[in-house]
């Protein structure tokens, strides 16, 4: 029985490894018919659990080496070669640290905003294919799952605010979830001309339709196009603001509002916030691979081989060190520049961005010579024009202009 | 099913009298999402994804967060030391029970009660956005135009409040900032 | 063009992250303590005393004037003449220090001892890991703690070391000069002495 058991999910393994399809099938033959559900959810959400954690892990590293560098400064090199030790003695450092909660706090809602808010962003990661045959649950309405159980999280933000009792949690939690619901907008309509032009809002569909290789070298993923290159990049921006992530950390910026919601929170609690945090980071960078960057596929035709979840992993890390620079180097955004951006700027320009993938899907019968390339001006100009235009009007049109100091010179 | 569905339904009948019967009203505000996310779950159970996943995005994610604000906005979340609305619990008892008889009467006499469950393909979001285009586009249309409208007169009420606009013709920034300062202030000094 | 502040500013992030890996001017971190910045030659931390030669006590420049420990501001100098007297670089013997004590918890490196003392025997040293389990008596140091050779003076202070040599090895000229010049004119002296007879009796014929 236990020979069956281990035989089972080394070929399971194996499977997985290989992109082969239907890997639980052998094992699932081994367990008794009436736990097999059970046993089948939980061996697709195990993987999840011991991934995500240790990339969690390896990103606090990379961000603060990665950070350091830019900064001219070397990061974490004590706790272990190259300081690779050093997210095991954070762990341990908010394990052991005292649990502290406030004498006039809600106890039972500074108690649940940490797993009110750690419960929602694991649910996310069950929709993303990660390879081949690797998504845990395949759900028709794919998408609007994903975006539910987002939003669900704003709520957690509210209750750690609310349930510290201080006037910085409460200011912090009201500007966190502003900013949030004002960046779930753009988030949405910015992936909606993604949904328009496959037809569906599975994930794994999206991800077949982006098969295939123009003129055998361009992958045809959706950010090679310009309604996917413009969608993209507002994806990217609201996922960044979704995640309290720089530039728009203003909720949990130290210098600012001492930690705003989290200022109340100390030892393990803080350490789940930080780590849905992170993984929030990680299912939006998911969420953006799936639909713009081709998910699990090669970005080369010969590149095939390999198996689809280590691009799927490799992209995400990619767009995960994209973050860590745009942190290093862009400074945080006042709580009212937040706010304009995402109403005056994002918003409009994903609903152009909307009728230019209707302008881009109506075009795919045009058949005159010099098609292709008339149909990316079109739509390359009506994504560029209003980015220009738009940019030049709330800007005021002014060039940032060189400092001149009164007595300084 | 029929174990799933009491569990369902206790969770959400329970949230929902929490909800009107609890004194902090951050408490009631929070069973009352419980008892959206309750009835998305019966979306999901009937097999309707959609609307089970929407109704958990537009309720949760977004009406709950406008009640939470309304509660964080206006300070109001303090307890209160007795009930709102004074009067005996038997009457209101009495006046639901009767409301729920008439309801459960007109339900089971409808056309509706009478017909078999119907083995038809659950609807895919597909036929729900064709129905959408194409039967419903009236009341879609019209749907529209009062959300428009909400949103207009929710930005003109905030505009109003934070008075005219300065004099270079830059809009003044939204009264939620201004305002919250002032309160969080004053109620939170002991 | 919107956007194009933050691209420029991606662009020097970008230089700055692979800069570091090859560019010393793009990663400045100095891994103390396994590395150390050098002094530089106007670094100060607290006093010690210079000495000559290879023994401590027999080269020490210090003869005890107690200058030092009148003009120091805190006070924290404590000076103890010695009965015995050893000679100084010239050959002069000169009075030393029984005991020498500086309070380093007391002292402000303000240097003024520095500057008075007439005999270049006290100078500031620039080490500062001077921690100890002790905070009265561990931060007491005496002349033996004190003490440090010419050849660490140069090493911490070249050019001022260069000019103090410079200076005391000057003034050992000219005391040898004058002592050859004491020495001729006694020799001289001493043979007119001796030649004046003979030449006093020579007229009497």
């Amino acid at each position: 029985m236990i020979g069956d058991l281990l035989q089972g999910l080394a070929v399971m393994i194996w499977k997985v490894a290989t992109d082969q399809p239907d890997p639980k099938t052998d094992f699932l033959a081994v367990i008794p018919a009436g736990i097999q559900p059970v046993v089948s959810a939980v061996l697709s959400v195990i993987p999840i659990l011991i991934v995500f954690p240790s990339l969690f892990a390896l990103t606090t590293l990379l961000e603060r080496k990665g950070l350091g560098r830019i900064q001219n400064r070397l990061g974490p090199n004590r706790v272990g070669p190259f300081g690779l030790l050093q997210p095991a003695a954070d762990g341990l450092k908010m394990l052991t640290k005292e649990d502290i909660v406030p004498r006039d706090a809600d106890k039972l809602l500074h108690f649940l905003a940490p797993v009110v808010l750690l419960v929602p962003t694991l649910l996310a990661y069950a929709v993303l294919p990660f390879g081949r045959n690797l998504v845990p649950v395949e759900i028709d309405a794919g998408m609007v799952f994903f975006f539910a159980v987002g939003a669900s999280t704003e709520l957690s933000i509210f209750m750690a605010g609310w349930s510290s009792r201080n006037k910085y949690s409460l200011l912090g939690a009201m500007r966190a979830i502003s900013q949030m619901i004002s960046y779930e907008i753009p988030l949405i309509i910015s992936t909606v001309p993604v949904i328009m032009l496959t037809g569906s809002l599975s994930l794994v569909e999206i991800v077949n339709r982006q098969e295939g290789f123009l003129f055998g070298v361009l992958p045809r993923w959706h950010v090679f196009t310009p309604w996917g290159f413009a969608g993209f990049i507002i994806f990217l921006i609201a996922s960044l603001a979704e995640s309290n992530r720089s530039p728009f950390d203003i909720p949990e910026a130290e210098s600012e509002i001492i930690a705003g919601h989290l200022t109340e929170y100390s030892g393990f609690k803080y350490a789940l916030f930080f780590l849905a945090e992170y993984l929030g980071m990680f299912a939006m960078s998911g969420l953006a691979v799936t639909l713009f960057l081709g998910g699990w596929r090669a970005p080369l035709p010969f590149l095939g081989e390999v198996p689809g979840y280590m691009w799927f992993l490799g992209k995400l890390m990619g767009l995960v060190c994209v973050f860590i620079w745009i942190r290093g180097t862009v400074p945080r955004l006042r709580v009212d520049q937040l706010l304009n951006f995402a109403w005056k700027f994002l918003l409009p320009l994903s609903l152009i961005n909307l009728v230019t993938a209707a302008v881009w899907h109506f075009s795919v019968g045009w058949s005159f010579p010099g098609a292709l390339p008339v149909r990316w001006l079109i739509c390359a100009a009506m994504v560029a024009a209003p980015y220009a235009g738009l940019g030049r009007a709330l800007t005021g049109g002014g060039k940032p202009t060189r400092r001149t100091y009164r007595f300084a010179e | 099913m029929t174990v799933i569905f009491a569990i369902i339904s206790v969770v959400t009948l329970a949230s929902a009298v929490a909800a009107v019967s609890l004194r902090n009203l951050v408490y009631c505000a929070l069973c009352l999402t419980v008892t959206f996310a309750g009835l998305a779950a019966f979306y999901l159970q009937l097999g309707v994804p959609f609307a089970g996943w929407a109704q958990i995005l537009v309720y949760v994610g977004a009406v709950a967060v406008l009640v939470v604000f309304a509660i964080l906005l206006t300070r109001s979340g303090d307890p209160v030391a007795q009930p709102i609305l004074p009067g005996s619990r038997s009457t209101g008892l009495a006046v639901a029970v009767v409301i729920f008889g008439l309801l459960l009467a007109g339900i089971h006499t409808s056309r509706m009660a009478r017909r078999l469950p119907s083995r038809k393909p659950e609807p895919s979001v597909r036929s729900i956005g064709t129905q959408l285009m194409t039967r419903y586009v009236l009341p879609l249309e019209a749907i529209a135009m009062l959300l428009t409208a909400a949103t207009i007169g929710a930005a003109l009420i905030a505009m109003r409040e934070t008075g005219p606009k300065r004099s270079d013709g830059r809009e003044p920034a939204s009264s939620k900032t201004d305002h919250a300062p002032d309160h969080a202030g004053g109620e939170h000094t002991k | 063009m919107l956007g194009e502040g933050i691209i420029k500013g991606m662009a020097e992030t970008a230089r700055n992250f692979v800069g570091s890996y090859h560019d010393p001017l793009r990663l400045t971190t100095v891994e103390y303590p396994e590395a150390k910045i050098a002094a530089k030659e106007n670094a100060r931390n607290f006093p010690f005393l210079v000495f000559d030669g290879d023994d401590a006590m027999k080269g020490l420049r210090c003869v005890a004037c107690q200058i030092c420990e009148k003009e120091c501001p805190p006070q924290c100098i404590f000076i103890v003449k010695d009965t015995v007297k050893k000679p100084d670089y010239i050959g002069k013997m000169q009075v030393q220090p029984k005991i020498f004590n500086i309070d380093i918890s007391v002292c402000m490196s303000c240097q003024i001892c520095v500057e008075v003392c007439p005999f270049e025997a006290i100078k500031m040293d620039t080490s500062f890991e001077l921690s100890n389990y002790d905070r009265f008596g561990g931060l007491l140091l005496d002349k033996h703690q004190l003490a440090r050779p010419n050849g660490y003076y140069h090493k911490i202070h070249a050019i001022e070391a260069e000019e103090v040599d410079a200076r005391l090895a000057a003034e050992k000229a000219k005391a040898e000069a004058k002592a050859k010049a004491d020495a001729e004119a006694k020799t001289k002296a001493a043979a007119a002495a001796a030649a004046k007879p003979p030449a006093l009796a020579a007229p009497v014929k």
